[in-house]
């Protein structure tokens, strides 16, 4: 059953299947594996920094310090691949329980100082773009023969396209995320925070634990990000990933999850990023535009989805004033 | 159920400190299972406050609380309903995004392999409603469904997760009539199930309706505990206000009206409100009557510039004028007080102080600053002359109890010096003290020479201080009621009959 509540969902993954009809009616090579491949590949890190971006965004927060930390972590494992023998799934254990902490203690703030999750993450982008650069200012190339091993995974599709690992870590990441959200307590104190925390507090929410949960899955999925980043670059650099935490507010946007919080689902970011990639992919394929063109789509496709949030809220409150009889909420 | 002998809840010597203020001093309290315990007294005499240690949301500062005989001590509300006290507010405390089943289990959902089992959460949630006389599908989202219902989804969530003590905090403010009756019969149930349930509420028909006794509290101490089978409407008030409420008789002033202040002709908007002119002269009361939509707010809005009229004009001592936004309603000494003070009104987290020269400031511009010293003796004086009860002029006003808030509210636009003062419902969601405040101020007021329109729901009211009453019905004005011919009867017909006259329907 269709309910009010899925349209958002269902308008970005008709977005997304016109997108990219319009996309194979331009060039009918794009109907392929090869760029499907493609798009779950280029896009794996910023794919699994947005799942977190999603939980944060759908308890009413915002989380800024992601694209930091994706840097910092892809410093992190290079140098300490480059001056250690530590085996990078070490390495990679290692830097997953920073950033996940790292995440906590943010969610800690915000929520025992009761700080605006925008200054404290936003304190954190600095501190971890701050990290990165104390261990080293330059590209630090990664050469070890695990990552050989793991970047030479993949499964080659009949028609050519070649799945990546990194790829298939996001939809696994995309299909946990979902489940989380939608079928545990933990999603559903999220949804309540972020349809109102003193509410949720009145009706028992553990809303300290599920504040600091939220940061710490942000935090951690960043710390994957930057494994998967470092993976896709074999380097890591201190001036990486700069901006993409706006990139993955984007892609929640636009997959259909409202700013204010409380609304949305995971599976509309998974179709964000998509719709993002693709428009990436068009201007490849077209040659002659300038990439600066994908910043424009996607700057018109936030203000439209924009618009169509603020539509739907209208609509839900004046279904709201007939279902209550009431001329005026009062 | 099992009657223990001792009550369900007993908490006694309960005290709680404010900064300047002693909230609760001494206050006890018996619940015994099955029945409706109703909690009363003026806005803030400690209902709430009673009410919020009881739930763990505010720490007492002394006395003790027994649950059944066991002593206990919650820290917060999550803790006290594990305990068995369930709260339900007057704002339905329940998450707007999240499905009516979601809201019903938020925090103790059924779970299958460790995830949520939304197939049998919902069927639970069908289950459990249609116990209460409702038959709605609980995968929509809550507000799908009219305040009245979400109610009663709150007070089955209560009553699920607790199931000894029920607590009801004005939940029927904002319901109709036949909305309460709905609660009604759910809190009945509740009580032939053995439940204690404490209703606290300003209707005091409801409570003589709906409860078995009544605690009454006033500043902060027991006055007394009542069953109510035994006592009068007129006893508990006299037990709530501390004195004899003045005879209600109302002489109605000659019409001492000066010369026309406000003409209104033909004022209107498509879809809001059809053209209504009337006329108000100086010193008078007009009334305006009507059911709730009728178009009461929206006429007092459509003058004040609050909304812009698409038709008619207004005349200001016979000159034409342009009010198509509030700033120059108060610049032609227009002053408004809206009806939702939460959302229109008071800015909560300003003080006192700066809540009542808001209005003030902003009409003389902001580049001239009022003097502190003239800020402080506009505030004194208003909070004196309205009897406004505050710890300070520094506490942010949202401290204040709704009476007080309204009463700072009335202060703000009294302070602008207005000619023309338009108020929308000034006595909603307070207290009998409060409210014959009010309504003293407002006959006060017309005497000194102002023109007031007041909206209001409530007739007695109405006919207390109007000297002329205008009907309005389906976004119309219907009938003009003066003198005489102003009494709660002669209102409802107009209200209900089409072309009756006045007296001709029994």
């Amino acid at each position: 059953m269709i309910r009010s509540t899925h349209l958002p969902l269902l308008v970005t993954l008709a977005t997304f299947i016109l997108a990219y009809a319009l996309c194979v009616y331009a060039y009918p090579s794009m109907l392929s594996t090869r760029v499907v491949a493609n798009l779950l590949t280029d896009n794996a890190f910023l794919g699994i920094a947005a799942v977190g971006m999603t939980f944060v965004i759908l308890s009413g927060g915002i989380d800024l310090s992601i694209g930091s930390v994706i840097a910092f972590t892809g410093v992190f494992l290079a140098v300490i691949l480059r001056d250690t023998s530590v085996h990078p799934l070490i390495a990679f254990m290692l830097v997953l329980t920073i950033t996940t902490a790292f995440g906590a203690a943010m969610g800690g703030l915000i929520h025992y100082l009761e700080m605006p999750p925008f200054i404290v993450t936003l304190a954190g982008m600095f501190l971890a773009r701050g990290a990165a650069y104390v261990l080293s200012t330059e590209s630090v190339p990664i050469t070890h023969e695990f990552y050989d091993v793991l970047q030479g995974l993949y499964w080659k599709a009949p028609s050519g396209g070649r799945f990546r690992l990194i790829g298939g870590v996001m939809v696994l990441t995309f299909l946990v995320g979902v489940l989380v959200a939608h079928r545990t307590r933990f999603g559903q104190n999220v949804y309540a925070l972020g349809g109102g925390g003193q509410t949720a507090k009145l009706m028992g929410s553990p809303i300290a634990s599920t504040t600091v949960g939220i940061y710490a899955i942000s935090g951690g999925l960043a710390g994957l990000a930057g494994i998967v980043f470092s993976l896709y670059t074999s380097a890591g650099y201190s001036l990486a990933t700069v901006g993409v935490e706006l990139d993955a507010i984007a892609a929640v946007v636009i997959g259909g999850t409202l700013l204010t919080g409380g609304y949305g689902y995971v599976a509309g970011t998974f179709f964000g990023i998509l719709i993002m990639g693709l428009i990436q992919t068009y201007i490849v394929f077209d040659g002659t535009l300038s990439s600066w063109w994908t910043k424009i789509v996607i700057g018109g496709l936030l203000f439209a989805f924009i618009v169509l949030q603020k539509g739907l809220t209208w609509a839900t409150q004046a279904r709201r004033r007939a279902a209550t009889g009431f001329a005026d909420p009062s | 159920m099992t009657h223990n002998t001792g009550p369900v809840l007993h908490a006694k010597g309960i005290s709680k400190f404010f900064p300047g203020t002693i909230a609760l001093d001494d206050v006890e309290l018996r619940l015994e299972s099955g029945e409706v315990h109703a909690l009363l007294g003026e806005n803030g005499a400690g209902k709430s406050t009673l009410i919020k240690c009881l739930t763990g949301a505010y720490q007492r500062d002394g006395g003790t609380i027994r649950l059944d005989g066991q002593e206990v001590a919650p820290h917060s509300t999550a803790e006290s309903q594990k305990l068995g006290i369930g709260t339900v507010y007057q704002e339905v405390n329940l998450l707007p995004n999240l499905t009516v089943a979601e809201n019903l289990y938020l925090g103790r959902q059924p779970m299958r392999w460790g995830l949520v089992a939304r197939r049998k959460m919902n069927a639970m949630a069908r289950e459990s409603l249609a116990g209460y006389g409702l038959d709605i599908d609980p995968a929509e989202p809550l507000t799908t469904y009219s305040v009245a219902i979400q109610q009663v989804v709150a007070v089955a969530r209560a009553v699920e997760m607790s199931g000894k003590v029920l607590i009801l905090d004005e939940p029927t403010a904002s319901l109709d009539r036949d909305e309460v009756q709905l609660l009604f019969s759910v809190i009945r149930q509740l009580r032939e199930r053995g439940l204690a349930v404490v209703f606290i509420t300003h209707f005091l028909d409801q409570v003589f309706e709906i409860s078995d006794r009544a605690t009454i509290l006033r500043n902060g101490r027991v006055v007394g505990t009542r069953v109510l089978a035994d006592v009068t409407q007129k006893d508990v008030v006299t037990l709530m206000l501390g004195r004899q409420l003045e005879a209600q008789v109302h002489e109605r002033k000659a019409a001492a009206a000066g010369g026309t202040l406000i003409e209104v002709e033909g004022l209107g908007k498509r879809g809001m409100l059809e053209p209504i002119s009337l006329a108000l002269r100086e010193g008078e009361v007009v009334g305006l009557a009507g059911l709730l939509g009728s178009g009461r707010t929206e006429t007092a809005n459509l003058i004040f510039g609050a909304v812009q009229a698409d038709q008619g004009r207004i005349l200001l001592r016979g000159k034409e004028i342009s009010v198509s936004n509030p700033r120059e309603a108060v610049s032609h000494r227009f002053a408004l007080c809206p009806e939702d003070r939460k959302t229109e009104g008071i800015v909560g987290d300003l003080s006192v102080r700066d809540n009542i020269i808001l209005a003030r400031q902003a009409a003389q511009g902001w580049m001239r600053p009022i003097p502190r010293a003239e800020v402080n003796e506009i505030a004194e004086r208003y909070v004196k002359a309205l009897d406004i009860r505050l710890a300070s002029l520094d506490m942010p006003i949202r401290l204040l109890s709704g009476g007080n808030q309204q009463k700072a509210l009335l202060a703000r636009w009294l302070a602008t010096n207005p000619d023309f003062l338009i108020l929308d419902e000034p006595t909603r969601g307070i207290d009998v003290g409060a409210h014959a405040e009010i309504v003293a101020l407002i006959e006060q007021l017309r005497a000194d020479g102002m023109a007031l329109l007041v909206a209001s729901s409530e007739l007695e009211e109405l006919v207390a201080y109007s000297t002329r009453v205008v009907v309005l019905r389906d976004r119309r004005a219907v009938r003009e009621l003066s003198g005489d011919l102003i009494t709660p009867q002669n209102i409802v017909h107009a209200i209900t009959e089409d072309d009756a006259l006045p007296g001709e329907v029994a």
